[in-house]
């Protein structure tokens, strides 16, 4: 009986929170797939399934420019990030040297930081360089804003790894390289990956910098783009295409967060519990 | 002081050097310019005009009704939203860590709202509380304009703020609560502690590290809102926060004199919000993180 209870209390409590978590998913999906002239029925799935809004969306020059600027900007802040994060995690964790608190602390603050404050002195500072509504206008504050999340997350892996596999394999002759290549390496990579997947989400998601350092299809990312959708004609909200655009980008990062989702979870708290 | 020690020294500040210099570059000199400008009347639509004004800028900032509005509304917005997720968190957390079935059932879903981008998230939500479009009037029988007027467009900002982040706090105070020594809680149960003194006397004091970084890192993140109440309401019934403000002067306005000195006091305003919880919570953060 005891048993019994205990399996529908907790199947209604994972009940809960899944629908908790997916309301406005499927709220989302369901607007994108209603034809146009049932957005405005209030009911919340579709009486019939379109896809109008996407079709929309892909004919649109905006949005599909608007993708492929946020794909390949969060793509490349990631590499930069995560390349000069490893270095950083490395040496915090590998090496002794005078100035490790003063790098952990000035990590911290950047971590606090609020991006609000630099908008106007880059805005300034981007036009006169020619930065603005680039690429690199928008790589360079995304690489710098993600360097803590990426150093916490690689430190924290970093630490759990057997680096005396390293000296036993030069003890049996192997050469630096190779014993970084096949040993450390292979080793490291899962944790590399959880840190790229989060610096990737936090590049994917912003919209400060973006709406700020963006005015143009040049460089504009979804998030921004989104934001500023207008509809056919001034009277008309373009609620259908705001949703679909909604659903293209958020489905990717949803799956990729699903399948990788222990290592994920291991990543968002290793730096913050772990003594 | 050997060869050796030299040699690792070199290489740490080598490997370091890179990331040190793209956060001062791209923090440290920004916010000194910032300061800069916020000394000097500077409007992009009038360059010719600009002069060195003191804190003049500040002095308008500060008599100025817009900016006290602004903090109360992010005071407010941050106040119930930390509260309400970190309540929510610690219940979720503790089922989290007592599901006998499920566990990663619901670890996998919780972190849906997590991957949402914070503009999908705050449309989503903008949509279902609208009046024509939504379900929520539907739902609940009403006929509110949710948006439209100040308390129930917080009621959205908020909610929407609580359904995005209530699973990461969760999910870190989950990590906390692994670290607690069961044969502690099991010891107080065999002594006589009922349920609700062991998490008094035991789970909550030894939490108190895990949840000070998560509180410190919620009140600065709730502190700097802007992506929801920019799509949810761009400002107007009321419920403009400071970053909206700094972003209005700054890149609509286009007054970077001005507009920096929001920033600045922005800047202010979290670092005071840094160091009083930081001292609140006692253990320095660099030992809890990073060390």
């Amino acid at each position: 009986m005891q048993n019994r209870l205990e399996t529908l209390f907790w199947s209604a409590f994972g009940a809960i929170v899944t629908v908790y978590a997916l309301i406005p998913v499927a709220w989302i999906v369901s607007l994108s797939l209603k034809r146009p002239s049932d957005l405005n029925d209030r009911r919340f799935f579709p009486s019939e399934i379109s896809f109008d809004n996407y079709r929309a969306i892909f004919k649109d020059a905006q949005f599909p420019a608007a993708l492929w600027n946020s794909f390949g900007i969060a793509l490349i802040a990631t590499l930069l990030s995560i390349m000069l994060a490893m270095f950083t995690a490395y040496a915090l964790v590998r090496l002794e040297f005078p100035g490790k608190k003063p790098m952990l602390v000035g990590v911290l603050a950047v971590s606090m930081f609020p991006p609000v404050s630099i908008i106007g002195p880059l805005f300034n500072l981007w036009r006169s360089l020619g930065l603005f509504d680039t690429w690199a206008g928008l790589i360079i504050p995304y690489m710098t804003f993600t360097l803590p999340l990426a150093i916490w997350t690689l430190a924290a892996f970093f630490r759990e790894l057997p680096w005396d596999l390293d000296k036993a394999a030069r003890i049996d002759g192997a050469t630096p390289f190779q014993a970084f290549y096949y040993i450390i390496a292979p080793l490291a990579a899962p944790g590399v990956f959880t840190a790229a997947i989060l610096v990737f989400i936090f590049a994917w998601n912003d919209f400060l910098f973006a709406t700020s350092l963006t005015s143009t299809n040049a460089a504009r990312t979804v998030p921004a783009a989104i934001a500023f959708f207008t509809g056919s004609s001034q009277f008309e909200q373009p609620t259908g295409s705001i949703a679909a655009a909604s659903v293209v980008v958020t489905l990717p990062v949803i799956v990729i967060v699903l399948l990788f989702q222990q290592r994920i979870v291991a990543g968002l708290t290793a730096g913050a519990v772990k003594g | 002081m050997n060869k050796r020690n030299i040699a690792e020294r070199r290489l740490a500040w080598l490997l370091c050097a890179p990331a040190l210099a793209a956060m001062l570059l791209v923090t440290a000199y920004p916010i000194l310019y910032a300061i800069w400008l916020s000394l000097h009347r500077y409007d992009l639509r009038f360059p010719e005009q600009s002069r060195f004004i003191g804190l003049a800028n500040y002095a308008s900032v500060l008599s100025s009704e817009v900016w006290w509005q602004a903090l109360t509304n992010t005071v407010i917005i941050t106040i119930c939203s930390v509260t309400v997720e970190l309540v929510l968190g610690f219940a979720l957390a503790l089922l989290m860590f007592k599901a006998t079935l499920g566990r990663r059932t619901i670890r996998t879903v919780i972190l849906i709202p997590y991957a949402m981008i914070t503009v999908v998230s705050a449309l989503a939500w903008k949509f279902a509380f609208d009046p024509t479009t939504g379900f929520v009037n539907a739902l609940l029988n009403l006929d509110q304009a949710w948006l439209t007027e100040r308390w129930s467009a917080f009621f959205v900002i908020i909610f929407t703020e609580i359904w995005k982040t209530t699973p990461f706090m969760a999910l870190l105070l989950l990590a906390g609560l692994t670290l607690i020594p069961q044969d502690l809680l099991k010891a107080a149960r065999v002594d006589g502690a009922t349920a609700w003194q062991r998490f008094i006397h035991i789970t909550l004091p030894l939490m108190k590290p895990t949840i000070g970084v998560a509180l410190l890192f919620r009140t600065l993140d709730a502190f700097r809102i802007f992506d929801t109440v920019y799509v949810q309401t761009r400002g107007a019934a009321g419920t403009e926060t400071v970053s909206m403000v700094g972003y209005n002067v700054l890149i609509a306005r286009l007054n970077l004199g001005l507009g920096s000195a929001v920033s600045v006091l922005i800047f202010i305003a979290m670092l005071i919000i840094a160091l009083l919880l930081i001292k609140g919570f006692g253990a320095p953060l660099s030992q809890t993180r990073g060390q």
